[in-house]
């Protein structure tokens, strides 16, 4: 029982990291309509940024959020408005053109991390990376706790920004019908470009906080964008509650599956979540919820 | 696999000088292993490029998992041969079929989705096939990896079979995309729907090009493990390395072409290895470690600029250094 406690708690810490990355990806998927293969890299980058800090200017690496955030917020703009945008008016035999453009952009990524960073694994070690605070027998990882408390608050930010704002209406009403909201006087163009930036911001956000409980080497990248997709289809394309969902669902169910099947497969119980409601639940959680 | 013969095959002067010269090729670099090495590679990438372009660029269900069928005809030939010393020689038949029965039963699952979700499933499919190979070391060795002694110290006779397969490879897409179900292929691309309202049966068109080209992603594979005497999982399942590259090779060359993906083949192969190299020794030596990243700068390029790849979009390249008149007059 105190296993399972431990393993459903440690998975919904971790699971609220995986919803910020997984809101992020949501957001993109709701308005560009494409799966950003590049999400992972991205929050690859914003690791090293992190990494960057915290080893030349000393940054706590939660600090640096106020810088990784709008760091990566004007870098994937970019991306977005010279690399992605230009493809919507190409002609292409394959429509997935968009799609193939971040598998590029991913590689070349984490070919620059690893001509600048080398291979080499790096972590950062701050005064409470090995705390852990113990309540009744179960024991909560410090770092990951902040982590958890600081993607909540991000989450809340996120919904009134959507809910309560005209950029994030402009945004809601761009993801349901890109052509009514243009003929409503939204710039969609812009509306779409700003759009990959804010979704990347929230992966740079959860990068850093990854940062101090994980590894860093140029491959992470892919392994995150597999995760990031994984916790989209879960929850529901485009649906943000769907995205926490399945981000929780996939914390909880990567730390059961290491516990209970072998460490080894930690990363397949989510590919096979994956397939299995990809093929046989299409619409994901967010067909039970409706929001 | 190819049944639907409606028309002969019909292979023109220049695709003969093409396969001639490269049945040449590797007498002119007879001195050095290496570049003999790289040529064999580039077959085998021909062989996976044609495969993956008929499934994805003529039939338009873009995979992201040809590493599944690559890595099973490639364990295909390993696995006999590491449990009952089989030779891995019998994998050239049987990989490829490894590959097919595998296609047809994952597709079963991944051909009940579409676009992006297609994608999305193959690669699922093709992560958890390495993840389980990676775990179940009774039946794979795991990441131990399974090795097996070469047959031939020179590289010819390799070169010739890889380049025979390759060429099978392009004439089979040839002769598939005249038949028959090469245009019931094109109208599943354009629209899936309307080919299943004319009275299509998408499901079976979409089966036959998946099984053609699983059996040469896997006859590929097969090909890798007597060539290179050892694989891994983490080798012949990788996402990046093998679906991803394959993926590049049909966009650069030019996607829903029959020479696309020999053409990208070959620039990949090229590219990467001339920065490899540092441009034959010439540039710093920091060069070398960049070979990656600029295959992915062309790949950028090759998107955005040339949205039909190299082949496809050749007469954008000609106009571009003025060639135009020529082209005009030749074609």
């Amino acid at each position: 029982m105190e296993v399972f406690l431990q393993s459903l708690i440690s998975g919904l810490l971790i699971g609220g990291l995986y919803a910020i990355i997984g809101i992020g990806m949501t957001l993109i998927m709701g308005v560009l309509k494409i799966i950003n293969l590049a999400h992972g890299q991205i929050l690859m980058v914003a690791m090293y940024v992190t990494w960057v800090l915290w080893k030349f200017f000393g940054i706590d690496p939660y600090l640096s959020i106020f810088i990784t955030i709008p760091f990566i917020f004007v870098f994937a703009e970019g991306l977005s408005k010279y690399l992605l945008h230009p493809l919507i008016e190409k002609e292409s035999i394959l429509p997935e053109n968009q799609v193939l453009m971040t598998v590029g952009i991913g590689m070349v990524l984490v070919e620059l991390a690893r001509s600048i960073f080398t291979s080499n694994y790096k972590s950062i070690h701050t005064s409470y990376t090995d705390k852990a605070w113990h309540v009744a027998g179960i024991s909560l990882h410090v770092p990951l706790v902040i982590a958890f408390v600081i993607a909540i608050f991000l989450t809340i930010g996120l919904y009134f920004l959507l809910r309560k704002t005209d950029l994030g209406r402009s945004i809601r009403a761009t993801a349901q019908d890109k052509v009514a909201a243009t003929l409503m006087g939204i710039s969609s163009a812009k509306i779409t470009i700003l759009t990959y930036g804010l979704g990347s911001a929230l992966d740079a956000a959860a990068g850093s906080l990854l940062l101090p409980v994980y590894y860093l080497y140029p491959d992470v990248g892919p392994l995150f964008t597999v995760k990031a997709f994984v916790i989209t289809i879960l929850g529901g394309l485009g649906s943000t509650v769907g995205a926490i969902a399945g981000g929780l669902v996939l914390g909880v169910a990567e730390t059961f599956g290491a516990t209970y099947i072998s460490s080894g497969y930690r990363d397949a119980v989510g590919l096979v979540i994956f397939l299995i409601v990809l093929v046989f639940f299409p619409g994901g959680l967010k067909r039970l919820t409706k929001v | 696999m190819e049944k639907e013969k409606t028309k002969i095959l019909e292979i023109s002067k220049t695709e003969y000088i093409i396969f001639l010269g490269a049945a040449v090729l590797p007498f002119l670099f007879f001195n050095s292993f290496y570049i003999q090495g790289l040529l064999i590679f580039i077959m085998m990438w021909v062989m996976l490029g044609n495969s993956w372009n008929l499934l994805a660029g003529y039939t338009g269900q873009v995979s992201f998992g040809h590493a599944a069928y690559f890595g099973i005809g490639a364990y295909a030939a390993a696995l006999p041969y590491f449990h009952y010393k089989i030779s891995p020689w019998w994998g050239l038949l049987y990989g490829g079929l490894a590959a097919v029965i595998l296609g047809y039963l994952l597709g079963i699952l991944v051909f009940k989705l579409r676009g992006p979700y297609f994608a999305l499933g193959t690669l699922a499919t093709g992560e958890i096939l390495r993840l389980v190979f990676g775990e179940e070391e009774w039946l794979t060795n795991g990441h131990n990896g399974i090795l097996y002694t070469t047959t031939w110290v020179s590289k010819y006779p390799y070169y010739f079979i890889a380049l025979a397969l390759a060429i099978l490879s392009i004439l089979s897409v040839k002769m598939v995309m005249k038949s028959k179900a090469g245009f019931y292929f094109l109208s599943i691309r354009e629209d899936e729907d309307a080919a299943a309202a004319l009275g299509i049966n998408t499901k079976k068109y979409k089966n036959i090009s998946m099984a053609i080209s699983t059996f040469w992603a896997g006859t590929a594979g097969a090909f890798y493990m007597i060539y290179m005497g050892f694989i891994d999982p983490e080798v012949v399942f990788a996402l990046h390395n093998i679906s991803i590259i394959t993926i590049l090779i049909g966009i650069i060359g030019g996607v829903g072409t029959i020479w696309g993906p020999a053409i990208g083949a070959l620039v990949m192969v090229f590219v990467q290895e001339l920065f490899r190299s540092a441009i034959f020794g010439l540039a710093p030596h920091w060069v070398s470690g960049l070979h990656a990243l600029i295959f992915g700068l062309l790949v950028i390029t090759v998107i955005l600029y040339l949205p039909g790849g190299i082949l496809g979009d050749w007469d954008l390249i000609a106009n571009k250094f003025k060639f135009s008149k020529r082209m005009r007059s030749s074609s």
